[in-house]
């Protein structure tokens, strides 16, 4: 074991990973730290995220629905956040596009989840799609697909 | 509603912008340029997604064009109700330096029902833009009556 193992807190080696990634999420993102994105877990290939609902981050002060721009910013968060879960660590990811279809009004006064899975990682660019939802996945508010630039040689040959 | 009648009346989208919460948290105002809507995100460090380079949170640059777009569609478009985003693709082009981004829009089809938008954002140049956007709007003409309730 190295002198650093030593020092991590106990817990599984999965629960070590969720930490350091949720350390990048918040704290080596400083905009997602202003919105209040919370990562909530990181899967084989993805995460989950979650954005807390907050009067300021909404668009319609008389409807109470998060704005669009809010939507948006939570889907590129979690593509991003699920290629560096692929790659399994915080190399440099830069968004190249992301498409978002939005499918359905958001719940007002509810708070936001997302659901990334990063599903192609080439040497140089890598994939990922998420959905985000106020209660069902699977009847989500809006749907992402996004292409991202990997820098540094963090990419991979398949 | 009456934000949008109020903004047009005083000719100043920023009556309307300055309403939106979002807008206000994320720093965005929206003012005539020659007649033409621009957008600009004024920077703060809580825009900032890559604290190392420093670059802004990608997130932000769509958002600003997001809000750009919907403000062109209102502006150029009479007598229409606030405009719903059916889909939005953001390129991203070039790193957003920790500086201000201004942004335009402009509607390359008007549509009875749809509007399609084309958005770009830039920083100190406007001829190298940062991101640009292509965006669907569904609109409904506020002489019809009932709003329309299947989202």
């Amino acid at each position: 074991m190295s002198p650093d193992s030593l020092d991590q807190p106990p817990g599984s080696a999965a629960d070590q990973r969720l930490e350091l990634m949720r350390q990048i999420a918040t704290e080596g993102i400083p905009h997602n730290r202003e919105l209040g994105l919370e990562l909530l877990d990181v899967q084989g290939r993805g995460c989950s995220m979650r954005l807390p609902y907050r009067e300021d981050l909404v668009g319609n002060p008389v409807t109470g629905v998060l704005a669009g721009g809010v939507v948006t910013a939570l889907l590129d968060a979690a593509c991003g956040m699920a290629v560096m879960v692929v790659l399994e660590s915080p190399a440099a990811v830069a968004t190249l596009d992301l498409r978002i279809d939005y499918l359905r009004p958001a719940t007002a006064r509810k708070s936001l989840l997302a659901r990334a899975d990063c599903y192609r990682i080439t040497q140089h660019v890598a994939f990922a799609r998420a959905v985000a939802y106020n209660d069902d996945p699977d009847d989500p508010v809006a749907s992402a697909a996004g292409a991202f630039m990997l820098t540094r040689g963090a990419g991979r040959r398949r | 509603m009456a934000r949008v009648a109020q903004a047009r009346e005083a000719g100043d989208p920023d009556v309307l912008v300055s309403s939106i919460p979002y807008a206000r948290f994320l720093g965005v105002t929206a003012a005539l340029d020659a007649g033409q809507l621009l957008g600009k995100l004024s920077f703060t460090p809580r825009l900032i997604g890559n604290p190392v380079m420093p670059a802004l949170h990608g997130g932000t640059v769509g958002a600003l064009l997001e809000m750009t777009a919907m403000l062109t569609v209102l502006w150029q478009v009479p007598g229409v109700g606030v405009p719903k985003v059916i889909n939005l693709t953001i390129d991203y082009l070039r790193p957003a330096a920790a500086e201000d981004v201004l942004a335009r829009g402009t509607v390359t089809k008007q549509g009875r029902r749809v509007v399609n938008v084309f958005a770009q954002a830039w920083q100190r140049d406007p001829s190298r833009p940062i991101a640009s956007a292509n965006a669907h709007f569904l609109i409904e003409p506020l002489q019809d009556g009932a709003a329309d309730r299947t989202g």
